[in-house]
Order: structure tokens, then C-alpha cells, then sequence
């Protein structure tokens, strides 16, 4: 049975129109005009135990409603959604202790405290046995090397330890399920990569099911099997990375580097889509035209120095997925 | 609610306050001056309106006045009731208030007694140890009178408390909270006696600020400091007192059941 179900699921907000001008501004505070918007327009997933998914869509997807409705913050307007058997708004308490949030814009731990003094206060709310929470606190220290951050106060920490401590802070009860919404944002190149490896080891070696929202894909392709894209409130594709490439587009980009810098490449078969100097990126379709022929003819025609073949990345296939679903529903 | 978490931000507020020395004393050195001033505006209508016999004589009001300053910061008396709270809705940190495994009216009226008690030990303390030797303040006359101020004084936090949660979850409905975190302190401190006493205002004001819960928070717990009040009329003060927590109470629940329905969560 899976651990996440979620059945056409729909929230929506109303927002006040605020019309441009003085005169709409004040006819707007005379008689308020409101819009609807769909942030979800029935989505529909299950996931197991264990899971690490991504969850990645356009800003105002829907993809924080999401999380915010599995978290039992945001009651939605229909629509079936159970976690681990409960219904998170309705059973709110139960629900809430046994997860873990961590929202990487905003901050949970006391901003004029130290960070220990934050981990004590979670203790008690979550009602962490004494045991329970030293064993739990000294393992996520050792893993987030943190313990020389616990007696600063927050608001003298940088974001990359800040994010530690949030991880950190989230996982002191020992939640089953994590829910990480944007967790790298902001984050240097360092503190991305301990969130990241951390997050891996948390999963593989603990089991706990992780849902991961990110503009990050960097994030998605080191940690997550499954991908799930959300745009207007709806999934537009759930799967592995490769299924999601092989969906959008079967294309792959041969990289060579020129002994001549200077020198026109072109190719019938194949396209050049950048130049940088002496390397040339061309993008061709596999299915019409063999690898194999295509490198066997550019390096007869041209003094190629090295070459390299590779998948479009992966921002490019969403960039195209976001586009082809603006097409399809603007 | 469990009794744990309470203590637990109880200790984290006092702690933070702790932090901020500076904005300790300076607080204090407000409180003293202002108290100054109002005793020396009392003292001279007490001089000039002495022909006729007040409800409460000079040395009681200066008694009451320095009991005001003392624990001023007990009252919602700011430009919001709960900054903390506030800043959490302005930001979406809300968010994480609703993702712990806490009612979460009983997290907010534990946040606002945290937020309302901590200060005072910190204000009323040295408040005493200054206006009792030297400014004139009396201490209770008798042991009866004490202990009927001290179970007042906790049936004012808990009311004051009751009352600021409620302007909190209020925040729900109004993105700024302005308004009402505005009109509503200068009510409370008019109607609770923090402005002049209420034995001291006029005959047919009495019936209405006597029907309001405000004088639970000051006033009433003030007079059984002094005696004005006799310690016997505790039990009654203190049943209005919980009478109105619970109406606050009640009121800040069923709002906050509406509110958590219609939430929209700031920004992302």
C-alpha cells in the first residue's frame, strides 16, 4: 500500500484584481474585484516507502500548494490525499508529528537564539523522549557538521549553516516522511552539495520517503529516481529522468573541439546550435541519423581534437516541457 | 498543550529577551521616568481637587501607578499584540507554526503568555527594588492582600493573554493587522487603568468599565495589591477574570477553526 496518495487533488485561491491607475485603484477599494486561481487542478500520485522524488515545475505551479496540502497546512478544495493512512488537514496533530518540513525560504529556528537552544524547544514541542532526541541530535550533528554552529545564535549564520540546521531541526523527532521545499535555494556550491549528500544518505541508509521540490536540477539528477512535473496545477509528467528525456525529445548534442577554431562545421543531418571558441555543440536525432555516421563523418570533414556525446540537460527538456504545456493550454 | 512545550518557550523568551540588555534597561529607565511623570500629575490634581474626598487617596494612586509601571509590559499595550506571531504571517513562517504537532490556538496563548510574563520579570523586579525605598510605593498591608494580588495577577496574565491571541488569530483576516493591533491597545489601557485609576474616573463611567474585562488586567489586581480592594473580593475578581479568558478564549478558537480553513500561506 503506498505510503502517499493523492487523488485529484484542487485548491484554488482568490486573489483582489488590482487594476493599474489611480482611478481602477480606488474603484478597486470601492468594490474589490476577485479572480479565482487554480494552484491545483486535480493532480493525482501515489509513492511508496522510500521514495525520493523530485518535484519540479515553472514558479506558481503549484508545487509549495502541494507540499503545503501533504503537510496538513493547507486544506484543499476537493480531492482525496492520504499519508501514511490519515488525511493530513483533518487529522492535522497526528499527521504533523511523525514528518519533517523544512521550507528553504523561511526559517523555524529562533532567530536571536542559538541553534541549540531552537533544537530544545523542538524537543518539547514534538515531545521527543530525552533518550530518543540525544541519540537523534548527535547523529544529525555528526552528519550536517554542525556542532560548532550550536552555540550561535541563528541570526549570525550564513545560509549554507543556517540550511544545516533547518535539515537538521526538521529530523530531530525522527519524522517517516520529509517533505524539502526548495531547500538549495540561495545556497553556494559547498552547501549544496552536504545538503545534497545528506539528503541521499538519509533515504538510502533510513528509508525515509522524501519529497523534494527544487528549480535545482542539478538537485533532481543527483538524487532523484523518480520525477514528477507540475505546470498550471497539473502533472505533466511522472517518471524516471530518462523516461521524462525520452518523452520530450529523442535528440542528443555531439560536442567537438576543433583543431582549427576558426573553421565552418555543418553536417546534413545535424544542426549547430552553439560555438564557443573552437567548440561546437551540433544537435541531432539518433533515430534518423547513427551516432557512429555522424562522428565518422565530422571527423572526416573537419580536425576534430576531441569529442564528446551527450543528452540534452536536463533544464533544457523541462524549458521544453514548460513550453510545449504553455502551448497546449495558453 | 503539553505542559513541557509551554515551559520550554517560556525559557526560550526569557532567554532572547536576556540577549538584549541594552533595550532592558533603556525599558526600564522609560518606565521610571514615565512613572515619575504621572505621579507628579496626580500629585497636583490631588493638591488642587483635595476639597472633595477622592475615591482613593494620593498615596494609594502612587502605590497603583508604580504597580502599572512595573508590569506596563503585561498589557498589549505596543503597536501589535504579538510581533512574533505577526511577523510569522507577514513572512509565511506561519507555516511551520501549523506543521507541529500542537493545537495550534494553545501554541499561539502559550507564545502570548511567554511573550507577556518573561518581560516582567525582568521590568517588575527592579521596578520594586527602585519605587519601593524611594518613590513612595507601599507594599501590600497585609499577607491576605498579597497572596489576592498574586492569584489576580496570574487571572490577568491569563485573561491578557486570551485577549492578545485573539487580536493574533484576528491577523488572519487583515494582511498588516494594523488597525486593530492599533485601536485595541488604547482602549486596554484606558479601560484597564494604566492611563488614571479607574476608581478615579467619573460616577456613570463606573457601570460600563465594570462590565468590561479590561480592569481584570490592572486594575482589580491592583487594588487588592493595596488593600483598596479587601482580599475577600479576590475570589469574585478572579472568577470574572477566567470567565472572560474563557469568552476570549472561545471566541479566538472558533475564529482561529475559520481562519485555518481560508488560509492563503504568503509567498510561494
Amino acid at each position: 500500500m503506498p505510503q502517499i496518495t493523492v487523488e485529484n487533488l484542487v485548491k484554488t485561491y482568490r486573489v483582489a484584481e488590482r487594476p493599474e491607475g489611480t482611478f481602477a485603484a480606488v474603484r478597486g477599494f470601492v468594490r474589490p474585484v476577485y479572480r479565482t486561481v487554480t494552484a491545483l487542478g486535480g493532480i493525482s500520485f501515489t509513492l511508496e516507502r522510500g521514495e525520493l522524488v523530485g518535484y519540479i515545475g515553472p514558479n506558481g505551479a503549484g508545487k509549495s500548494t502541494t507540499v503545503k496540502v501533504l503537510s496538513g497546512i493547507l486544506v484543499p478544495d476537493s480531492g482525496r490525499c492520504e499519508v501514511s493512512g490519515r488525511v493530513p488537514w483533518r487529522e492535522r496533530i497526528a499527521h504533523v508529528a511523525r514528518i519533517g518540513v523544512v521550507f528553504g525560504q523561511r526559517s523555524q529556528l529562533w532567530w536571536d537564539l542559538p541553534v541549540a537552544d531552537s533544537f530544545d524547544l523542538l524537543r518539547d514541542i514534538y515531545a521527543v523522549p530525552a533518550a530518543d532526541y540525544a541519540r537523534a541530535r548527535e547523529e544529525l550533528v555528526a552528519a550536517l557538521d554542525i556542532a560548532p554552529l550550536l552555540t550561535v545564535p541563528v541570526r549570525q549564520l550564513s545560509l549554507g549553516q543556517r540550511m544545516r540546521c533547518e535539515l537538521a531541526a526538521s529530523l530531530l523527532h525522527t519524522p517517516d516522511i520529509l517533505f524539502l521545499d526548495e531547500p538549495t535555494i540561495g545556497l553556494d556550491a559547498v552547501s549544496k552539495l552536504a545538503v545534497r549528500d545528506f539528503v541521499r544518505r538519509l533515504n538510502r541508509e533510513r528509508g525515509v520517503t522524501v519529497i523534494l521540490t527544487t528549480h535545482d536540477m542539478d538537485d533532481i539528477e543527483a538524487l532523484c529516481t523518480r520525477v514528477m512535473v507540475i505546470a498550471n496545477g497539473r502533472i505533466l509528467s511522472d517518471g524516471s529522468l530518462d523516461a521524462l528525456r525520452a518523452r520530450v525529445t529523442t535528440e542528443r548534442w555531439l560536442l567537438i573541439d576543433l583543431a582549427d577554431a576558426d573553421e565552418a562545421v555543418s553536417d546534413p543531418e545535424a544542426e549547430v546550435i552553439a560555438r564557443e571558441g573552437a567548440r561546437v555543440t551540433l544537435r541531432f536525432d539518433p533515430t534518423r541519423t547513427a551516432t557512429a555516421a555522424l562522428i565518422g563523418r565530422v571527423t572526416a570533414a573537419h580536425g576534430v581534437r576531441d569529442l564528446l556525446v551527450q543528452d540534452p540537460p536536463i533544464e533544457e527538456i523541462i524549458a521544453r516541457l514548460y513550453g510545449a504545456e504553455k502551448v497546449a493550454s495558453g | 498543550m503539553n505542559l513541557r512545550a509551554y515551559l520550554s518557550l517560556f525559557a526560550a523568551r526569557f532567554k532572547m529577551l536576556l540577549q538584549y540588555r541594552a533595550a532592558a534597561i533603556a525599558g526600564f529607565g522609560t518606565q521610571l521616568f514615565w512613572g515619575l511623570i504621572r505621579v507628579m500629575i496626580l500629585e497636583a490634581f490631588f493638591r488642587n481637587g483635595a476639597a472633595t474626598a477622592q475615591p482613593m487617596s494620593l498615596a494609594e494612586t502612587i502605590t497603583y501607578v508604580w504597580l502599572g509601571q512595573a508590569f506596563f509590559v503585561m498589557i498589549p499595550y505596543s503597536s501589535n499584540p504579538d510581533p512574533e506571531i505577526r511577523n510569522m504571517m507577514r513572512s509565511g513562517s506561519v507555516a511551520y507554526e501549523m506543521a507541529r504537532p500542537l493545537d495550534l490556538w494553545g501554541l499561539w496563548y502559550a507564545r502570548a503568555i511567554a511573550a507577556r510574563s518573561a518581560p516582567v520579570l525582568l521590568r517588575a523586579l527592579p521596578m520594586f527594588a527602585v519605587a519601593v525605598p524611594f518613590f513612595g510605593m507601599a507594599l501590600p498591608p497585609s499577607g491576605a492582600s498579597a497572596l489576592a494580588w498574586a492569584v489576580a495577577m496570574v487571572g490577568a496574565l491569563l485573561l491578557v493573554s486570551a485577549f492578545s491571541t485573539l487580536l493574533t488569530v484576528s491577523l488572519l483576516w487583515t494582511v498588516s493587522g494594523d488597525g486593530i493591533a492599533r485601536l485595541a491597545p488604547s482602549l486596554v489601557l484606558i479601560a484597564s487603568g494604566m492611563i488614571v485609576p479607574i476608581p478615579l474616573f467619573p460616577d456613570w463611567a463606573q457601570p460600563i468599565l465594570a462590565a468590561l474585562p479590561f480592569g481584570g488586567m490592572a486594575d482589580a489586581p491592583f487594588r487588592l495589591y493595596m488593600g483598596h480592594l479587601p482580599p475577600e473580593a479576590a475570589p469574585l475578581i478572579v472568577a470574572k477574570q477566567l470567565l472572560w479568558t474563557a469568552a476570549f478564549a472561545l471566541a479566538g478558537r472558533a475564529l482561529l477553526a475559520r481562519g485555518v480553513r481560508r488560509l492563503v500561506v504568503q509567498g510561494g
